[in-house]
């Protein structure tokens, strides 16, 4: 024990803190998954995994396409002789048909409204990499980050763990749709100043974890226009692009500044990934994209600590490079999103269940049980939560997790599952509902 | 809407204007001329042959080989896309058990299977490059220190101290005993450090040495081992060349073996950096991998790991290639044997031309002595001279002082990353410009004997000399700041 305490001494203060933020209650959710899980014919009554936003709505569609074309791997025999030459090459600039064709399936998924330049696009360690990256060349220790919230959980790790920079939310209310108001922005950005916090930007999820919409123009705009007047960053993850399935479309910041003339673009940067849009997140693909010169130097220099592995690059640039594929594949998956998220809110509105209006988008919705709290506190969520946990048997995401300002909120994924499990899924829920005696009101 | 353009010194981050990536070095004049002008031998036979990186490029056949008989071994293969989805999907830290597993089951055979590892303290890190950062994250403060024996691998400086805020005091070793760490080098180091009010939180060696070419005999090993314990510092052993020591005596010995025989070693000091780039020589899969003996640095560095993790697609071709007994161990007898034979072939082609290097059986490059070619016992000249073997002689080394030599004449040079004609032709430039020197009578200086420094004092003025000159270089290259980083690798 003695030893141990000794050795603790040693390590640094970032390894003994918590911000890791992984020493929270929601690993009770993951526990409960990871010791009995759903399957349809072998364990029935096993917990779904509904907290993990995935994507696997397509994989059929690439297998067939890898299965038809072999030159895609390097380990295959008509793909091997570039084995050696992929396999050596550790230029953190990338293979340059990678950038190419991540830069052009980007310029696809906004429908080809902007271009995006393959040499602003720098690889990172997944999102997860880029999130941090963007803190490291941003911003300085102590320094703070515009946060909306309900945000993202990871983003406590991402943008603060090893940066030593602070996140400031942003409030958004269920009484306007949790929409992003400047007004909001600006009274955050005001109180930090008044502690003397140096905010250095804002960082948005666009489309929304965990909402499930978009921002429309005029608030982009207003956003943009508040950056460049406290000339402060403007970080915009756009991760789930690829996942808006309904109106209206999706609009990205590359589309905004392309019709503002007084954009200082050098505080306008891009996060993104393939984990959402491709379902590819054990590829560990992350993409940095600014407007800013320097920072894609320091990024680029930056990512030698998770380059994306040149086996994944290869392959992805022989995937992405056939728009067939692509073009196929965009749209099969927005169908698939779209229905399953009609099917699980319709359900859910059968027994007065109400989910965010006006999501269009993510893997996931935003649903309200608000009416199903002993009373309006976040421990009634907590206690909530642990019955779906351990007697509905669903691992869901409490609102809490995820900064919210309102108990009740919670954030269920469907895009992980086939119609089959969906149904089960749904069924639980509306059973659930209904013995505990909602009364079939509209809910807020 | 008015803009007001703030300069970009306070807009970005102090990180992000600073030099603290290590990119503005005078050393980039290699890079350009081989990028300009690589050497091939039909294309370009007059062009610059890249000595400059450490690359294993003799083996690929072999695992051509394995592959077209292993085609599950890829999930883009038809025998092995079934996997695809499993794998696309898995996004845990904790990394595959099969690849673990199979990393485990490597390190112990590269090791003789003298020692085993435990699966369970495989922890991914993006290559070698994220797993030394990493360590530094665990280990330090900011404002705290490792040392570091010179040379060392330029990367250190970036890896270590960019991002983190840790400095490295530089454990000083000499030549006139082989570059050999000793104790009094390492107390002085220590010493020094404590007089400059800085923090050792941790000494980090590079074993089998980059840039030297040797290992560290069992001696030494114990003794940095007891050092460690001794000041409660931590020892980070980056073992990335364990698979490139020749079968001849001596043995590579890894810290591994050397804390079973030591039961005092408190083992929570103890850490290992691995990758498969060199011993495999795949370093575009970015295979990091931090070992400890430490539970609560795994743990952490595990959670970290999400940083850079290794692409899943990556952990199962590893996975099954390294699962492969029979495989591995014909793997890593070949591999040895042609970098073994590699390596002989060259010494002696430099021995003929009158060059001599330092004596030592591991590595993908050679350590080699050009202090009589020196005009005189200064980095200028060496530098001058490291210059003129680019542009007339058309090589791409790396000079000594890249490596934070405190002695100017070595170069470290590559042989593993060509074939063996290429070899063949940049020993006869090396013969060539060799007898044009003699021919030119050249004054040939003879090194007075030196004798090892004891004093810590001088060992620190030396240290700032050679700064003070890199500084120099700094202001006065014409090629910095580099207005756009070339083409670098992520690990020279």
């Amino acid at each position: 024990m003695e030893k141990g305490n000794r050795s603790r001494q040693v390590l640094s203060r970032i390894a003994t803190n918590d911000k890791h933020g992984e020493n929270s209650p929601y690993f009770h959710g993951w526990n409960a998954y990871e010791r009995n899980r759903f399957h349809p014919t072998q364990n029935p009554q096993g917990v779904i995994q509904m907290g993990l936003a995935e994507n696997q709505l397509c994989f059929d569609l690439v297998e067939k396409w890898i299965r038809e074309n072999p030159n895609a791997s390097i380990c295959t025999r008509e793909g091997a002789d570039q084995f050696k030459e992929i396999a050596i090459f550790q230029d953190y600039h990338g293979i340059k048909e990678f950038r190419q064709v991540v830069a052009k399936f980007m310029e696809k998924v906004r429908g080809n409204r902007v271009t995006f330049d393959p040499d602003r696009i720098v690889m990172s360690g997944g999102a997860t990499g880029a999130n941090e990256t963007f803190m490291f060349c941003l911003a300085d220790p102590g320094d703070a980050f515009l946060v909306p919230s309900p945000y993202y959980p990871a983003f406590d790790r991402d943008l603060r763990w090893r940066t030593g920079v602070q996140i400031i939310p942003v409030d958004c209310h269920s009484s306007n749709g949790f929409r992003l108001t400047r007004a909001a922005v600006e009274v955050a950005y005001k109180t930090a100043q008044e502690s003397n916090i140096n905010v250095k930007g804002l960082i948005l999820t666009n489309p929304s974890n965990p909402l499930g919409t978009t921002l429309d123009m005029e608030t982009l705009k207003s956003l943009v226009a508040f950056v460049n007047e406290k000339n402060i960053h403007l970080v915009c993850d756009e991760i789930y692009s690829a996942t808006v399935f309904n109106s209206p479309r999706f609009i990205s910041v590359a589309e905004v500044i392309q019709e503002l003339e007084h954009c200082n673009r050098d505080l306008i940067h891009i996060i993104y990934s393939l984990s959402k849009d491709l379902g590819f997140p054990g590829f560990r693909v992350g993409i940095i994209y600014s407007y800013n010169d320097i920072v894609v130097s320091c990024a680029r220099k930056m990512s030698s600590f998770g380059l994306v592995s040149s086996q994944t690059q290869h392959f992805l640039t022989s995937l992405l490079s056939d728009e067939e594929f692509v073009d196929n594949f965009l749209s099969k998956s927005k169908k698939r999103m779209a229905k399953g998220h009609h099917d699980f809110t319709k359900g859910l509105k059968q027994v007065g269940i109400s989910c965010l209006k006006g999501s269009n988008s993510g893997l996931f919705f935003w649903m309200d049980l608000g009416s199903l709290l002993k009373e309006q506190t976040f421990e009634a969520e907590l206690e909530l939560w642990r019955v779906i946990v351990d007697d509905v048997r669903l691992n869901v995401s409490p609102g809490s997790s995820f900064h919210g300002l309102e108990p009740g909120w919670f954030r269920l994924c469907f895009a992980n599952m086939d119609d089959q499990t969906g149904e089960v899924a749904l069924e639980r829920i509306r059973t659930f509902v209904l013995d505990n005696g909602k009364k079939g009101d509209e809910g807020r | 809407m008015a803009a007001q353009f703030r300069d970009q010194d306070q807009l970005l981050s102090k990180m992000a204007t600073g030099n603290g990536h290590g990119e503005d070095s005078p050393y980039f004049d290699g890079w350009k001329a081989y990028d300009k002008d690589p050497y091939h031998p039909t294309k370009r036979p007059n062009g610059v042959i890249q000595m400059g990186l450490a690359e294993n490029q003799l083996c690929f056949d072999l695992i051509q080989e394995w592959l077209m008989k292993n085609p599950e071994a890829s999930i883009c293969t038809p025998d092995g896309v079934e996997n695809f989805n499993g794998r696309a999907l898995f996004q845990d830290y904790h990394g595959l058990p099969e690849f673990r597993e199979a990393i485990a089951k490597f390190m112990g055979k590269v090791r003789g299977g003298r020692v085993k590892f435990n699966p369970d303290r495989i922890v991914m890190s993006g290559g070698a490059t994220g797993a030394s950062e990493t360590m530094a994250f665990c280990l330090a403060e900011p404002g705290d220190a490792f040392l570091v024996p010179t040379p060392y691998y330029a990367g250190y400086d970036r890896d270590l101290r960019w991002r983190t805020g840790v400095q490295l005091v530089h454990v000083v070793c000499e030549s006139c005993n082989n570059f050999k760490i000793t104790k009094s080098a390492l107390e002085a180091a220590y010493e020094n450090a404590k007089e400059d009010n800085i923090r050792v939180k941790g000494l980090l060696i590079t074993n089998p040495s980059n840039p030297l070419g040797n290992i560290l005999d069992r001696e030494t090993l114990k003794g940095i081992v007891s050092f460690i314990n001794e000041k409660n510092i931590h020892l980070v052993c980056d073992e990335i060349y364990a698979a490139t020591v020749s079968t001849n005596q001596p043995n590579f010995i890894s810290v591994s073996e050397v804390i079973e025989e030591d039961i005092e070693c408190n083992r929570d000091l103890i850490h290992i950096i691995y990758s498969l780039s060199k011993d495999m020589g795949f370093p575009g899969f970015r295979v990091g991998i931090v070992y400890s003996y430490n539970d609560a640095v795994v743990n952490c560095a595990r959670k970290m790991s999400s940083f850079g993790l290794v692409s899943t697609q990556t952990q199962h071709l590893i996975a099954s290639m390294l699962s492969d007994d029979e495989f591995v161990d014909r793997f890593l007898a070949k591999s040895k044997e042609r970098i073994e034979t590699r390596r002989k072939v060259f010494i002696q082609g430099l021995a003929r031309a009158g060059i001599s290097c330092l004596d030592g059986n591991a590595g993908l490059f050679v350590w080699m002595d050009l202090r009589i070619l020196l005009k005189d016992r200064s980095f200028e000249a060496e530098m001058e001279l490291w210059k003129v073997i680019i542009n007339e002689v058309k090589l791409n080394v790396s000079p000594g002082s890249s490596f934070h030599c405190l002695e100017p004449g070595w170069f470290r040079v590559c042989f593993a990353n060509m074939d063996h004609n290429t070899m063949e032709v940049a020993l006869s430039r090396i013969k060539t410009f060799m007898h044009q020197i003699k021919d030119q009578n050249r004054e040939v200086k003879e090194l007075a004997k030196k004798t090892c420094r004891q004093n810590s004092l001088k060992l620190s003025l030396s240290r700032r000399r050679v700064d003070d000159f890199l500084m120099s270089q700094i202001s006065m290259s014409p090629h910095s700041p580099i207005p756009q980083s070339p083409l670098v690798p992520a690990r020279t």
